[in-house]
């Protein structure tokens, strides 16, 4: 069962701050992680891989600091990396990304399965894992909560807003996972010294065999028209006095929008 | 394609390092100083770091910096047109989400001065809900019908409606943010060489370009971007539930419309999903996403059995009972009402939230909310941030106070 994982380092918006006086963002100090999604996606990788054998690759597109969230999957236990890098790539979009890096997946050769996480933290789009499955022409199975590997096909429960659904999908396909799946693990001691002498190999887009005209700001159909910080809400109005009288003026207020 | 900044417009003013969010410009020595002067500084941006966001170029009072892009033209744009809505349906009932789009569709399709058009999937008998569709306001439906599209799958889906795309070439197609509508549109969008722009939460047309401008949240709701698709059609987009409001009173006189029925050709290939099961979830009472009114829980609760006073208030406002992380993590309640980003984003009327701190993660799902009550301990909680209205105080009071005083009222 050879399987690889698509990761993205991102910044850890958890730690993002705005500043109030200028409205910016305060990003000195925001440290870069892996996707907490992308690091489900690599537990259960290496679960699958402890079950029924084979190899987990991941990859990320990225610069080339981007290597640093590879060595930490390498101490995390997999088996291979590869940092997909080059100008060309820089302003994907979600089409250029998911095309890039099913190119690099070609480049890879031979899997059984792909997995994402369900989406970035710091662009939300969930759109890179379904994007992937549709260059590479094979199914997908989004927002995946359990996997179980019977055979040729992968039976997965995804976890949708009100049910759980359960299907099966022959192999290879693409899955997305969402937080619930598993705990991802720590890295062992062994595998941070294997992480320290790691030599991360990188694929340009030459390597990949990319068409420039899928890649990189030029290859992106969406672009960004202008970036903003939203007005921050404030203005609340704190609600004091005893329980009845803070009921009261709760209620009201409510009543006025027809909410209560 | 690059960006860079011209040095003879820079002052070195510093405004724009702030605004990088990957932190890409540094200031450097520009020359040697002058005498008496301090040594000139100069914005330098890091090519391996920048993304090419765009973040600075607003944040630049002098026009310093410029990102070239090279334009791609795809012929023929001109020949799309039309505003389509994709109606989700589930179990054989079109979904809020569709008519809150179509409400918004039709201003776009105003401005555009074209048609607004519903695309619905679905097996023989789902044609009973086209008259919705109408009164929400589509001149036109253009519906799928086969047995394989009664229940959602990607591939069957992708394939209708991509020929539906290439046959009648619309020129913006949006999609609720639903997880069918996320998980449709990701792939719909290659199929058909589109540009996609997730979970947005503001759409206008540009009154020049006449193109859709996207607004959406990122980085967790930090920042608010602005996404355009100036080259490639349809521009599509999925649109977060509930951040648009459908009419209140659907059009009757726009009851009668254009419906095209359309027998979708669907390979064997397509069919290699199965689903096997689908497992409920007895303790969601209402949908989340489609709640006008959310109630929910944090660790303030102290334990399981304190959810039933959510669920009280809840069931009372006729609402759906939400959670935060901390809540779902030590198994009080299942994770299909977790709120936030490693759950749901959520966007009702009323959301309000007893016993929640309001961590980034939790803020990112609710924070566009029309109405915020806080109801919490802690003066310094971050919920209060984000609040319409505050209240420091132990919910174990107020919660049980509310429930019994809106009980009253509503007799």
């Amino acid at each position: 069962m050879d399987i690889i994982v698509c990761i993205k380092q991102v910044p850890d918006t958890t730690e993002v701050r705005i500043n109030p006086e200028t409205n910016t963002l305060v990003r000195e100090g925001v440290p870069s992680i892996i996707n907490p999604f992308d690091e489900n996606a690599v537990e259960e990788a290496l679960k699958l891989k402890e079950k029924h054998g084979g190899k987990v690759t991941v990859i990320t597109m990225g610069p080339p600091q981007a290597s640093e969230a590879l060595k930490l999957c390498i101490a995390m236990g997999v088996d291979d990396v590869f940092l997909v890098s080059d100008r060309a790539f820089a302003g994907s979009d979600t089409w250029a990304t998911s095309y890039t890096l099913s190119q690099a997946i070609k480049k890879i050769g031979s899997f059984d399965l792909i997995i994402c996480g369900k989406q970035a933290i710091d662009g939300d789009t969930a759109q890179v894992g379904p994007g992937i499955a549709e260059w590479l022409g094979i199914p997908q199975v989004t927002f995946a909560s359990k996997t179980e590997v019977i055979d040729k096909k992968i039976k997965v429960e995804r976890m949708l807003e009100e049910v759980n659904e359960v299907v099966e999908c022959p192999l290879p396909a693409v899955i997305t996972v969402v937080k619930q799946i598993n705990e991802p693990r720590l890295p062992s001691l062994k595998g941070i010294m294997k992480a320290k002498k790691a030599v991360v190999k990188v694929l340009s887009a030459a390597d990949i065999n990319a068409d420039l005209a899928n890649t990189g700001l030029k290859g992106s159909p969406t672009s960004v028209v202008k970036i903003f910080t939203p007005p921050p809400k404030g203005g609340g109005e704190i609600l004091a006095g005893d329980t009845s009288e803070i009921v009261e003026k709760l209620t009201s207020k409510l009543r006025e929008r027809k909410l209560a | 394609m690059g960006i860079r900044v011209i040095l003879d417009k820079c002052t070195g003013c510093t405004l724009c390092v702030k605004s990088c969010p990957f932190a890409a410009i540094k200031m450097e020595d520009a020359g040697p100083a002058q005498e008496g002067k301090r040594p000139k500084k100069k914005a330098v941006i890091d090519l391996n770091t920048c993304t090419l966001c765009g973040a600075c170029l607003p944040s630049c009072k002098f026009n310093a910096i410029e990102i070239t892009h090279e334009k791609r033209e795809i012929a023929g744009k001109e020949n799309f047109k039309g505003v389509w809505v994709f109606a989700e349906q589930r179990e054989g009932k079109v979904q809020s989400v569709a008519y809150e789009l179509l409400t918004e569709g039709k201003k776009l399709a105003q401005d555009l001065k074209t048609e607004l058009c519903a695309v619905l999937c679905g097996d023989q008998l789902i044609e009973e809900e086209v008259v919705h569709l109408f009164a929400y306001g589509a001149d036109k439906v253009y519906l799928a019908v086969h047995d394989e599209l009664k229940h959602y799958h990607t591939a069957p889906y992708t394939r209708a409606i991509a020929e539906m795309i290439n046959k009648f070439k619309p020129e913006i197609m949006l999609i609720g943010a639903t997880t069918l509508g996320r998980d449709l549109a990701a792939r719909l969008a290659i199929r058909v060489g589109a540009g996609l722009t997730a979970d947005c939460t503001g759409l206008a047309i540009d009154p020049v370009k006449k193109i859709l401008l996207q607004t959406r949240p990122a980085f967790g709701g930090n920042i608010m971007a602005t996404i355009q698709t100036p080259n490639h059609r349809p521009q599509m987009a999925t649109v977060r539930p509930k951040v648009f409001r459908k009419s209140q009173i659907p059009n009757p006189k726009s009851k009668q419309g254009n419906l095209i029925k359309f027998s979708p050709v669907i390979n064997a290939a397509d069919l290699s999903v199965k689903l096997l099961e689908i497992i409920k979830d007895e303790s969601v009472k209402v949908n989340l996403a489609e709640a006008e009114i959310i109630v929910s829980g944090g660790r303030g609760l102290g334990e399981a059995k304190n959810f039933k006073l959510i669920e009280e208030l809840a069931g009372i406002l006729g609402g759906a009972v939400g959670a935060s992380r901390a809540t779902v993590d030590a198994g009080w309640i299942s994770a299909h009402h977790q709120v936030g980003q490693t759950g749901k984003t959520v966007s009702p009327k009323l959301y309000i939230a007893c016993g929640i701190s309001g961590k980034i993660q939790h803020l990112a799902g609710m924070q566009s909310s029309e109405i915020i009550v806080a109801i919490n301990k802690d003066p310094d909680a971050p919920i209060f941030k984000v609040a319409t209205y505050g209240i420091v105080a132990d919910l174990f009071d107020v919660v049980p106070a509310l429930t019994k005083k809106i009980k009253e009222l509503r007799g």
